[in-house]
C-alpha cells in the first residue's frame, strides 16, 4: 500500500504517494525525473547515488523514500540551479577529473559536503571523504587535485573579500 | 537489487513499537538508520512483511551522563559517535572505532544501536562495547533489562535480544583517571571490513597493569574477549615483555575460522601483529 510522503527536494515542497519499497534514489529518478542521482551498486558501496539529506551526504539507494518524510533533500540538479558547486564543477573540468562521468555527481556531493564542513582539508582528508565513492575510469589523483584546488580558490576568495 | 514489498509503519513510542511487532506475529523488523536492514533486504537475506520505523522514539535519542555511566541512545548515528565530546571523553574507544566504520555517507545514517543489534562479527562497535564492559539497555513489553556486553553477542548475527525487544541505549561505565585506550584494525581498504581488529584498555597502579580488557573482532562468529592475553598483561608494567606474552597468549584465546584464501593461521598472525601495535602505542603514551 502506498504511503503519503511529504518532503522538500531542491527547495520545492513535494507531496507524493510512494510504495514503502521505493528507495529515495528511485523516487527522485522515476517520480520526480531527477536522473542526476545515479544508481551503481545499489548497496551503499559505490557512492554514485549520493544526495544531501538535511545537509549531509547519504546514499539515496539505502534510504527508503518514506524515511525522507519531513526532511530536506538536495540533488545534483539543486546544486546546479543554485550554482553552489559551480567552481568545483569547473575545477573537475579543468583537471579532467572525470571520464565517463557516471560517478561525478556523487563525487561532487561528497566534495561539496566536505568543503562545507572543512574548508581547508588535507589531501588525506579529501581521500578519506571520497573513500565511499568509486571511479572506475579516470583514477583519483585528478579528482583529489580538483577538490584541493577548489578549497584553495575558496579560501583565497574569502581572504580577498575581507 | 530492488527491495521486496513490505508494509511500513512508524512507531511514536516503545509501547507502539512492541504492539506493531507482536501484531505482525514476529514477521517484522525494526528500522533505525536502515543501513543494514535495507541492503540485506535488497539481497533477499531477509524479507519481513513489516518494517517498524523506531527512529522517532524519544527514549532512543541523546547522549548524557547518568550517575557513573555515559548513556548513549541507540539512535545515535555513527557520525555523532565520531564527533560527540562526551563520547570522546568517557567512551574514547567508540570515538576511535568510528572512523573505521564504513564511509562518511554511511556514518551519516547508520546508528550505533542498529549496528550492535545486527552483531556483525567484523564490526567495530561490538568489540569496543565489549572492551569497555558496557551494559546494553534493552526494553520490551516485559520491562527493562540491562545486559552486559559479554552476554549480549551470542553467535553470528545473533544477540540476547528476545524478538520484539528494542535495544534502547548503551551504558558505558565512566573510566578512572589515567586509563589507557587502544584501537586499530587491518583492512584491505579504508572503511572496508576488517581482516582483524583490536580494542583494548588498561589501568595502571604504581606502574603495574592492575586491569586489562582486550577484545578482538573479525576473528570468529562474535567479537571475542581475549582473556589469556588480558591475564598476561596484568600484574606487570606494560612493556615489550608483557606485550610479547599477551601476543603469545592469543593462540589460547582465538580459534579463527579457516577461510578459503585467508587461512586461520594467517588471521591469528595478523591478530598478534595488530595487538602488538596497539599495546606498543599504549605503552608509548602511558
Amino acid at each position: 500500500m502506498k504511503v503519503m510522503l511529504s518532503t522538500t527536494v531542491n527547495g520545492e515542497q513535494v507531496q507524493e504517494a510512494v510504495l514503502p519499497r521505493t528507495s529515495l534514489a528511485d523516487f527522485l529518478r522515476e517520480d520526480l525525473g531527477l536522473t542526476g542521482t545515479h544508481l551503481g551498486c545499489e548497496m551503499g558501496a559505490c557512492g554514485a547515488c549520493l544526495v544531501l539529506m538535511d545537509g549531509v551526504p547519504v546514499h539515496a539507494c539505502l534510504v527508503l523514500a518514506v524515511q525522507a518524510e519531513g526532511s530536506t533533500i538536495e540533488t545534483i540538479e539543486g546544486l546546479n540551479e543554485t550554482g553552489a558547486a559551480a567552481d568545483l564543477q569547473a575545477r573537475f573540468h579543468d583537471r579532467n577529473a572525470l571520464q565517463c562521468g557516471f560517478c561525478t555527481n556523487g563525487m561532487l556531493m561528497s566534495a561539496q559536503a566536505l568543503l562545507e564542513a572543512n574548508p581547508a582539508p588535507t589531501r588525506d582528508e579529501i581521500r578519506d571523504a571520497l573513500s565511499g565513492n568509486y571511479c572506475r575510469c579516470t583514477g583519483y589523483e585528478a579528482i583529489v587535485d580538483a577538490i584541493d584546488t577548489t578549497a584553495r580558490d575558496r579560501a583565497a576568495r574569502t581572504e580577498a573579500a575581507k | 537489487m530492488k527491495l521486496p514489498s513490505f508494509e511500513f509503519l512508524r512507531a511514536r513510542s516503545l509501547a507502539e513499537a512492541w504492539a506493531l511487532h507482536s501484531d505482525a506475529g514476529g514477521d517484522a523488523v525494526y528500522l533505525s538508520g536502515g543501513h543494514s536492514v535495507v541492503p540485506s533486504m535488497a539481497l533477499r537475506l531477509q524479507a519481513p512483511s513489516r518494517l517498524i520505523d523506531i527512529s522517532q522514539i524519544a527514549e532512543l535519542h541523546g547522549v548524557e551522563l547518568q550517575g557513573d555511566a555515559l548513556r548513549i541512545g541507540a539512535m545515535t548515528r555513527h557520525a555523532e559517535v565520531l564527533a560527540n565530546p562526551l563520547i570522546a571523553r568517557h567512551a574514547p574507544l567508540l570515538s576511535r572505532a568510528a572512523p573505521h566504520v564504513a564511509h562518511p555517507a554511511i556514518r551519516n545514517r547508520g546508528t550505533i544501536g542498529g549496528n550492535l543489534a545486527l552483531a556483525d562479527p567484523a564490526s567495530e562497535f561490538p568489540a569496543a562495547v565489549l572492551a569497555m564492559r558496557a551494559e546494553l539497555e534493552v526494553m520490551g513489553p516485559e520491562g527493562q533489562r540491562m545486559i552486559a556486553a559479554d552476554d549480549f553477542f551470542l553467535d553470528l548475527y545473533e544477540t540476547a535480544l528476545i524478538p520484539g525487544e528494542v535495544l534502547t541505549a548503551i551504558h558505558v561505565p565512566l573510566p578512572p583517571e589515567g586509563r589507557m585506550f587502544g584501537f586499530d584494525e587491518i583492512a584491505r581498504r579504508r572503511g572496508d571490513y576488517a581482516m582483524v581488529g583490536v580494542a583494548a584498555q588498561a589501568d595502571l597502579s604504581d606502574g603495574v597493569v592492575s586491569d586489562a580488557s582486550v577484545t578482538l573482532f573479525s576473528v570468529g562468529v562474535t567479537p571475542m574477549r581475549a582473556t589469556a592475553a588480558q591475564d598476561a598483561l596484568k600484574g606487570a608494567p606494560l612493556s615489550t615483555d608483557s606485550i610479547a606474552r599477551a601476543q603469545a597468549a592469543l593462540a589460547t584465546d582465538l580459534d579463527p575460522p579457516d577461510d578459503p584464501g585467508f587461512p586461520a593461521e594467517r588471521r591469528l598472525q595478523l591478530a598478534r601483529v595488530l595487538l602488538g601495535r596497539v599495546l606498543t602505542r599504549m605503552e608509548a603514551v602511558q
